[in-house]
């Protein structure tokens, strides 16, 4: 059998016979294949985020002559609690004293609520350590302090002590008129 | 040892089946006939309990999920009802809950059998890493079966969880929205987690399988850590190993028995008895016992991000062991300074446990002042689980290569067979040298 078979499978690159072709065929399957499992990748990825019901119902409204002076009003936005604490004259001072602290996370008092509001404090209630939720008036200084990890926080809500990174986060919100806010 | 099969088919069927699929030789290979070290002891049993385990929990689950309602304002009740109305809901909620605790307890054993003599080591290198992939995927099921009564800590413990993603920079918050499907934890969380923690055990069944092929290539490993040299080694698996495994099964499920039907809570928290409130955090949030030596390292470092890289990189640890074991002997048995070194490993990761139940500031010896070093107090459990969490890397990173490196170890018998006919016990019965040869 000295014969060479012929045609049974040609070398695809062995030049003559069209080699372009099949290569052109191998390689449109091939990124085909590719863009289909990519393209319905970002599908099955994105229903995990929040779905549209769920950022529908992302602003509430809230009536701050509830909240009588020196207390603290929890309110459920966005499945977190939103603290409203209407501050005592006593508690203002002290935060307005610690600006100029070492603080971890700085920002001033002022910077905190809205002008001419400095009573009304609106922050989410979530520890930024690991989202736990910081009991009212605990630690030492008056503020808040974390249960969970004993981060403390100052009456204008800042990080003074303990492993949380940054200050309690001020929610996008609005005053609609003298006593009602819109928070989201 | 996987190689040459000794299956015979006995009738016509078998023949038949034999050529089109040959489910009854590799049945009669891997339960059967398998040659095992003769000198195998109880802290080998584990693998066959937590096979029973797996089982255990799949079934039980199976079943509690045709009761169960993975809704935010259903699903506290709908446990509360299995466990009061259902038909011996009551036992299978009981067997899955505790059961969780029980298959942690037979893979903790299994895995410090397996350090105890140096079964990670080549040529079971694979076999090593597919255990790591297992205890991964468990401690993942766990976490998501823990969220679904959706009690106080079942909610808070997935709020502190997910919250560790966040320390990622940049895109953590991005990927922790992702996982909540929403800005918090909440009904979309409640219902993918439980849709993970039915699909989990099904890969982690998934994964067994590979580790039991890995496991029937190079053979087991044993006490003396020597090599089979010959079949004079070993026995066949039936029945002397079906049999040694079945009486230690038997034992695990009498202290299983214990818990379900004497003590079905006291693994669990009393906080979990309060359905989940957002607005409200327990007094002290604690994982299960089984996760509570990484929660103690998480909790060692004062920054949120170093943290949580020590968390993972603890267990990570683990899956490079084969290649940070210099030494040549795999059994501590030969091994005299290095086991010293595993017992205090052993002893450490208690510590660590017992540090994680605690909070970090509370004092290890009450009553002593002790002083404050660095940002809290010597004696107090931060710095306790400072110094556990050093040693729990030190013995991997540290210890381990150096002392295969500087110890001397004892002579290791030349095969399997040479301390077991030298033993005492050996003398009296005259000889067990070849029990595969008896009736």
């Amino acid at each position: 059998m000295a014969d060479t078979v012929v045609g049974a499978n040609p070398d695809p690159h062995v030049s003559g016979e069209n080699p372009d072709r099949r290569d052109f065929i191998h390689i449109a399957a091939g990124v085909a294949a590719v863009g289909l499992v990519g393209g319905l990748a970002w599908p099955f990825i994105d229903q995990m985020n929040p779905a549209g019901d769920t950022l529908a119902l992302a602003s509430i409204e809230f009536d701050l002559s509830k909240v009588v002076e020196g207390q603290q009003v929890v309110v459920k936005w966005r499945g977190k609690p939103l603290f409203v604490r209407h501050r005592t004259p006593k508690e203002i001072a002290e935060a307005i004293q610690a600006d100029h602290a070492d603080l971890r996370d700085p920002a001033t008092d002022e910077s905190r609520h809205k002008p001419g509001k400095a009573q009304y404090l609106v922050l989410i209630g979530t520890c930024t350590h690991l989202g736990c939720v910081p009991t009212f008036g605990g630690g030492d200084y008056g503020g808040w302090f974390c249960p969970c990890h004993g981060s403390v926080y100052d009456t204008s809500g800042r990080i003074r002590k303990g492993p949380a990174p940054l200050n309690l986060a001020v929610p996008e919100y609005s005053f609609l008129s003298d006593t009602k806010v819109k928070v989201g | 040892m996987s190689g040459h099969s000794t299956y015979e088919p006995k009738n016509g069927f078998e023949r038949w089946l034999d050529t089109r699929l040959p489910l009854l030789r590799f049945a009669n290979d891997t339960i059967i006939t398998f040659p095992t070290p003769k000198n195998l002891n109880y802290w080998y049993t584990f693998g066959g309990i937590l096979s029973l385990m797996l089982g255990m929990q799949i079934v039980t689950g199976i079943i509690l999920a045709m009761h169960y309602v993975p809704h935010v304002d259903m699903a506290f009740n709908s446990v509360q009802r299995i466990k009061r109305d259902v038909n011996f809901g009551w036992l299978i909620q009981g067997l899955h809950a505790n059961g969780a605790s029980m298959f942690f307890l037979a893979v903790y054993i299994h895995m410090f059998r397996n350090l105890y003599y140096g079964s990670y080591k080549a040529p079971r290198e694979v076999l090593w890493i597919l255990g790591c992939v297992i205890y991964l995927l468990m401690i993942g099921t766990a976490f998501f079966g823990y969220v679904l009564p959706w009690g106080q800590m079942s909610f808070h413990g997935a709020v502190v969880i997910t919250n560790l993603i966040g320390a990622i920079p940049i895109v953590g918050h991005a990927i922790t929205t992702w996982l909540w499907g929403g800005f918090a934890v909440d009904d979309a969380t409640l219902n993918r987690f439980f849709s993970l923690h039915y699909l989990l055990p099904f890969m982690i069944a998934g994964v067994v399988g590979l580790h039991i092929w890995a496991l029937h290539v190079p053979g087991n490993n044993n006490p003396t850590g020597v090599n089979v040299t010959s079949t004079q080694d070993t026995v066949p698996f039936h029945p002397y190993y079906t049999v040694k495994d079945g009486f230690a099964i038997s034992v695990f499920l009498i202290l299983y028995a214990v818990f379900v039907f004497y003590l079905p809570d006291a693994l669990g928290d009393a906080a979990n008895y309060i359905q989940a409130n957002p607005l409200v955090t327990p007094q002290h949030i604690v994982p299960e016992w089984y996760l509570l030596p990484f929660y103690a390292i998480l909790r060692a470092v004062p920054n949120k991000l170093a943290g949580v890289i020590l968390m993972f990189g603890a267990i990570a640890t683990l899956f490079v062991l084969p290649w940070l074991d210099t030494s040549k002997v795999r059994s501590l048995r030969y091994r005299p300074t290095m086991r010293w070194y595993y017992f205090i490993f052993f002893l450490n990761c208690i510590v660590l446990g017992f540090c994680g139940a605690h909070a970090p500031d509370d004092l290890v010896i009450p009553g002593v002042s002790g002083l404050q070093l660095g940002d809290a107090n010597i004696n107090s459990f931060v710095w306790l689980s400072r110094i556990a969490a050093a040693y729990y890397f030190a013995y991997f990173w540290v210890i381990t290569p150096l002392m295969g490196l500087t110890e001397t170890p004892l002579a290791e018998p030349e095969s399997i067979s040479t301390p077991v006919l030298s033993h005492p016990a050996a003398m009296l019965a005259g000889a067990a040298a070849s029990p595969e040869k008896r009736g």
